[in-house]
Parts: C-alpha cells; structure tokens; sequence
C-alpha cells in the first residue's frame, strides 16, 4: 500500500520530490492559493462595505427573475440552476482526469466534453442573468421624481419601499412617460398612446398606490460589487471553458497518448474545481446572505 | 488498471480501485447536492422570515451563520476529494492550508472595520443616518404600506 510506504520514506534526503507531486501541478496549486486570495480580497471588500451600510438591498427582491416565468416571483430558483450546473460539470471532470489515470483516451474525450457543455450553459446563465437585471427598468424614487432605472453600476434600484404622501408628491412631479410606464405595468385597459393623450392628474390617479411596488434608490456600490465579482468569477469560468477545449484538441491529437501519461488533464481539472469553489463563495455572499 | 512513465518527481502512485473510486464521486456528489438543497431551504426560510411583520434579527443571523458553515462543508468537500488535496503528502497539503489561515484575520479586521465607520458616521453625520436607515423594514413588500412622514433629506 502507497500510505505504508510514504510513512518510511525519507523525503528530505534527497533524489527525490519532497511533495511527491510533479512540478506543474505544485505551481497550479500555488497559483490557485494566489487566485483565492485575490477573489478572498474582493468579496472581503464587498462585506466590508456592506457592513458600513445602514441598509443593503434583500438579495431575494433582486434575483427573483427565471427565463420565461416572466414577472413571476422565484427567489434563489435560477441561481441554483447556475449552482448545480457547476456542481456536475465538477463531477464530470473528476470521471475526466479519472479517466486520463487510466490512460482512457475515450473517456477522457467524453468526459471533457460534457465539462465544456456544462462551462458553456453556466456562461450562458450568467449572461442572461447580467442582461435581465441591467435591461429590466424598476419605478425608482430619485432625487423626488420616479424614473424607470435597470440595476448598473451607477445606480440601484432596489432601496427601501416608498409610500404614503412621499409616494404621492413624487408621483406628482415625475413625467408623463414614466406615469404611463407605471401604469401599464399593471393594467393594460388603456394603450400607451391613450396614457401619453391624458392629463396628468388623471394619470396620477390610475396610480394604484397600494399595488405598485416603488423603491428608493439604493446604495450604488451593489452593481459594482455584483458585476465585478460574477464578472471575475465568469471570466475564469470562460478561460476554464477555454482551458478544456485545448485539452480536448490535445486529447483528440494524441499528444497525452504518445506522451504517456494525462498529467495535463489534472491540472486543468485542478482550475475547474477551483472554478465551482469560488462560486461556492459567490452563491453564498451574493444569493443567500 | 495500468500506469505508463509518468512524472519524474512521483515517488509513489496513489493506486485506488475502480469501486472506491466510484462510491467515493457518488458519495461526494450527493452531499454536495444536498448541503446545497439545505442551503437553499435556508434562503427561503430567511426570505419568509424577512416578508413577515417584525422579523427576529437574531434568529436570521444564526440562520446566515448556519449557512456560512455550510458552504466551509462543501468547500472542504471539493477541495479534498474533487482537487485530491486529501490524498496528497502532508507538508505540502500545509503549505497550502496555512497560508489559507490569514483570511481568519482579512475577513474579521475588514469586517469589524466596515462596521465601525458606519457607527461612526451615525454617530457624527446625523444626516446620513436618517437618509439612509430604513422608516420600516425593506422586506415587507407584500404589506400594505402604512402612511409615514416624508424624509428630510434629498432622498
């Protein structure tokens, strides 16, 4: 057995790896330590801020959106397709670099192959996510008007619940676009000309004050924090994605085969994994807390 | 199971056979699955608990706390059984580990730090402390909203 045979080696004494791990993969490890420090940084920074904030948009009013649910409210759904793709695409790169011990040629193509896929339906999430929170446009009280605003990194849409006389005064001083804009969110008995043809007390008044769900803006340093870190985070998800496809060019070309051994491939694996690690982080300070 | 020439710097192969193999990916995939799946009951606990009338401060910290533990769980799981950390020698599993141990510092000084200025300023910058703490609590969307004076302040 290998771990009997560890303990009576003298693996100071030269001749020999002390780590019994070939270079490559030692690096790889250091630079994946490196790699967690600076995302460590970065989502430190974000609690940093977060704590310094009297209020912090509810992550549920945020990320409630699925593809084709429309206006319907799922917190946490989509997210966690993002989250379990992650987690088999994890599990079909281990049967990979499984595979590539076993000097299993066919496997290994199978197996990357499937990695890919999973990198590539991630990516695809992340960029509907991105573009549904950035396009999608929230009745927002700024500065006294009500302005339609999608979630960038210079404004936040999702601050404390507006009501009363406030919501009342602002309504009155905010356009007649965004008046019609509002109420045609929740009652399509006028057409959007006929809104934009009306006087503007008469719009003000189809304003159900106790349905529309109107905002303060927000604290700003959210987008940033959102989009920089899910973006740093999808950035390594696409080099990962890159990473597998040479490998699976390589696979295919014979180059592990004729070298031998599938080293290569664990490497790789190693930046996968560590891919689906950081999202472990980012789920839990962006989606659950 | 057959091992060609590999690196030169491997002394020793970690031999493992086909069926542990396999238990141990199966085993390892489901409780990540499932520590997930708690993690996400979790979520939507905290999300009922914050719609409701007076959430327990408290009690949505523990239940943050929880899942913070949680995630510690599935990362040690994937990093010591999908990364094979688990099966390496064990100096060079420390030289990883323990440079790992200053986030225990980062993460509480930067923390405690963010937390202090914002006492500060309530205490000194009376203006952002109205502008900026919720009249009532941020979740309770689905309530009907109950008058309340307008803010000072350009918010």
């Amino acid at each position: 057995m290998a771990t009997t045979a560890t303990a009576q080696t003298k693996w100071w004494s030269g001749g020999k790896s002390p780590f019994n791990t070939e270079y490559g993969k030692l690096m790889m490890w250091y630079f994946l330590m490196s790699d967690a420090f600076t995302f460590g940084a970065f989502l430190i920074s974000y609690g940093s801020i977060r704590f310094s904030q009297n209020f912090w948009p509810d992550p549920n009013a945020v990320f409630n959106a699925f593809p084709g649910a429309g206006h319907a409210n799922l917190p946490l759904a989509f997210v966690s397709v993002m989250t379990f793709i992650l987690i088999i695409s994890s599990v079909t790169m281990v049967l990979a670099v499984h595979a590539g011990h076993n000097n299993n040629k066919k496997d290994v193509v199978k197996w990357l192959a499937w990695t890919i896929v999973g990198g590539f339906a991630f990516l695809g999430c992340q960029a509907w996510e991105w573009h549904h929170l950035i396009t999608g446009e929230h009745a927002t009280l700024i500065d006294g008007t009500i302005q339609m605003v999608g979630q960038t990194t210079r404004v936040n849409p999702w601050g404390d619940l507006v009501h009363g006389p406030e919501l009342t005064a602002a309504l009155q001083n905010s356009t007649q676009h965004t008046l019609a804009q509002i109420v045609s969110e929740h009652s399509h008995t006028y057409t959007h000309d006929q809104l934009m043809g009306m006087p503007k007390q008469q719009l003000v008044d189809l304003v159900n004050e106790a349905e529309v769900h109107i905002r303060r803006n927000g604290p700003v340093a959210f987008g940033g924090y959102f989009y920089g870190i899910t973006g740093f985070h999808g950035f390594h998800v696409f080099s990962g994605v890159v990473i597998n496809i040479v490998m699976l060019v390589m696979t295919q070309n014979n180059v592990f085969e004729n070298r031998g051994h599938y080293l290569m491939i664990e490497k790789a694996g190693l930046y996968w994994h560590f891919v689906d690690l950081v999202w472990v982080f980012v789920f839990l300070c962006f989606y659950l807390i | 199971m057959q091992h060609t020439e590999s690196a030169s710097e491997i002394t020793f192969h970690h031999h493992i056979d086909e069926k542990t193999f396999k238990r141990n990916v199966i085993r390892t995939t489901v409780i990540l699955s499932v520590i997930t799946v708690i993690e996400l009951v979790i979520g939507l606990i905290i999300y009922t608990m914050h719609k409701g009338p007076d959430p327990n401060t408290y009690v949505v910290l523990a239940f943050k706390g929880l899942v913070c533990i949680l995630t510690l769980a599935k990362a040690y799981y994937i990093v010591s059984v999908f990364m094979h950390l688990g099966d390496e020698i064990r100096n060079m599993i420390m030289t990883i580990v323990v440079p790992l141990l200053l986030f225990v510092w980062f993460i509480i000084a930067f923390i405690v730090d963010g937390n202090s200025y914002k006492n500060l300023r309530n205490d000194y910058d009376k203006h952002f402390q109205e502008s900026t703490t919720p009249a009532s609590h941020h979740g309770a969307a689905e309530h009907a909203p109950e008058p309340e004076a307008p803010k000072p302040g350009k918010q």
